[in-house]
């Protein structure tokens, strides 16, 4: 069973975000994610500065098996990105929720969070995707 | 995955804790929970078991099958000693890659080893090239393992001492227990290693037994094909394939000394005259390179090369990050005048161009035995 915590809120493709309540959140791709994945070997993230809109592919993860699109849930400006993940993506495998945090992104419309799923939903999206 | 064959291996894997993917027409292991990387990185620094039970295995016997083979292959099958093992290519008329092919001379038979995707297509062309003069069996009811890496001599001289004793590219029969296991010393990691045939009844007690080793782990397709592009080694319908010579693959070596123009069988193959003339000449527009890139970003299949200037001169047929390498590894075709060692390409992925350096295969120090 995949790790999600009720904290968190998800996208169907798999992010993780973290309001931080102060106009900023943090994204990541959640355990479930990391899982199908398999062994991450590389992470390609965007320039500190880009304005990204929701649904918009904002960077890759690739595994050793193959090359998965970061999908953006909110729209906003990067404005810090995780620069560990270039030495060490296998954190990506190991930590999905805190050291491998992906970016973070001072969002440009609130109401865009209420639009993403809670952790009990995103658990019924995998179990039907399981399914 | 219903209508997907299994292997006699199956239940076992599924006890294992496995992945499946179809792979030409079988539900096989991608990956165990050790996970890719670590298979990969266990295979070289202990000993990995491997489920190749999806290759076609098939025996030909009869009046001279060594001379009715070379009909269709390109090695030096007559010269091949009893208990030898060798790579061969069918080739096409046109001078293309059928399939590649390991060729054992068995004494009183020849024992081929095919490709999983190409081994109806072989059985059809072996049946219509040369069917009428000698008799081929294909042993369904066989099973393959491959047990590889540096603990596999030892694993082996605990299960069987006389199989150990092989050298690289050495095959022999031996009895264990009550199974009849075809040994041959050999394997696809670029690692020291064995490859057993066993009757599919005994697969299953064959890889429990070597399993029991505190060394021996279960390893998936996944790390298989990151083992085998490290070790230079070609992947039939990627890097080798119906549009690419044995010449344009770098392959030369496949063709024998004796089947090569002047010498006492020339040609005799399909496609022979071009093969043999690209050979000679030295002539062919393309050629099969390794190619090492920076960073970590795997370049895959399919991604385009260019030259500094910017022109596009190849394109990429394999390609990961190699984990024994510590950076992305690859082989592409590129044109001829860009296959000398530390070219500089670019390969372009997502839209940005990575550079590449055209790199000497094998990636890794291979370590076969040889005696």
């Amino acid at each position: 069973m995949s790790n999600i915590p009720k904290t968190l809120r998800y996208t169907d493709s798999h992010e993780w975000i973290q309001d931080n309540g102060d106009g900023t959140v943090t994204i990541g791709i959640t355990d479930h994610a990391q899982e199908a994945l398999g062994d991450v070997v590389f992470v390609e993230l965007p320039e500190v500065g880009r304005d990204i809109e929701t649904g918009e592919e904002f960077g890759v993860i690739e595994s050793v098996k193959a090359a998965s699109d970061l999908y953006a849930p909110v729209s906003g400006e990067v404005i810090e990105t995780n620069e560990t993940l270039e030495e060490t993506p296998e954190s990506v495998n190991e930590s999905p929720y805190d050291d491998a945090w992906l970016i973070k992104v001072r969002v440009a419309d609130a109401t865009d969070l209420e639009a993403l799923l809670d952790a009990e939903a995103y658990a019924h999206l995998i179990e039907a995707e399981e399914d | 995955m219903s209508d997907l064959y299994h292997t006699p291996l199956h239940a076992l894997h599924e006890e294992c804790g496995a992945k499946f993917v179809p792979f030409a027409g079988y539900a096989m292991p991608v990956q165990f929970p050790l996970g890719v990387k670590r298979e990969h990185e266990h295979t070289r620094q202990r000993c990995g078991l491997f489920d190749v039970s999806h290759m076609g295995q098939i025996l030909i016997r009869g009046e001279n099958p060594a001379l009715m083979l070379e009909q269709l292959v390109t090695a030096d099958i007559v010269g091949l000693k009893p208990g030898a093992q060798r790579y061969a290519l069918f080739t096409s008329n046109d001078g293309g890659i059928h399939d590649d092919l390991m060729v054992v001379n068995g004494g009183d038979h020849l024992y081929l080893v095919v490709n999983a995707a190409c081994k109806d297509a072989d059985i059809a062309l072996l049946r219509s090239g040369i069917g009428t003069a000698v008799d081929i069996d294909v042993l369904d009811d066989r099973a393959l393992l491959a047990l590889q890496g540096p603990e596999a001599h030892r694993v082996m001289e605990a299960l069987c001492p006389e199989a150990s004793q092989l050298t690289f590219m050495q095959h022999r029969r031996v009895n264990v227990e009550d199974m009849e296991l075809w040994v041959s010393r050999s394997g696809y990691t670029g690692e020291d290693g064995f490859e057993i045939s066993v009757p599919a009844h005994q697969a299953e007690r064959l890889a429990r037994l070597l399993l029991e080793d505190k060394d021996v782990e279960p390893i998936g397709l996944g790390a298989r094909d990151s083992l085998r592009l490290e070790a230079g080694l070609c992947l039939y319908g990627h890097d080798i394939a119906k549009d690419t010579t044995p010449v344009e693959a770098g392959l030369g070596w496949a063709i024998g000394k004796a089947r090569r123009q002047g010498e006492e069988r020339e040609g005799g193959f399909p496609g022979a005259d071009v093969i043999l003339t690209q050979l000679s000449n030295q002539d062919q527009l393309r050629q099969r390179v390794g190619l090492i890139g920076e960073g970590r970003a795997p370049i895959r299949e399919g991604a385009l090369l260019y030259s500094e200037s910017g022109h596009e001169i190849g394109v990429v047929t394999s390609g990961t990050f190699g984990p024994s390498v510590g950076q992305p590894v690859a082989m592409g075709y590129v044109d001829r005048e860009y296959v000398s060692l530390g070219t500089v390409l670019h390969a372009e992925v997502r839209g940005k161009r990575l550079p590449l350096t055209v790199s000497k295969m094998p990636f890794i120090t291979p370590h076969y035995y040889r005696g």
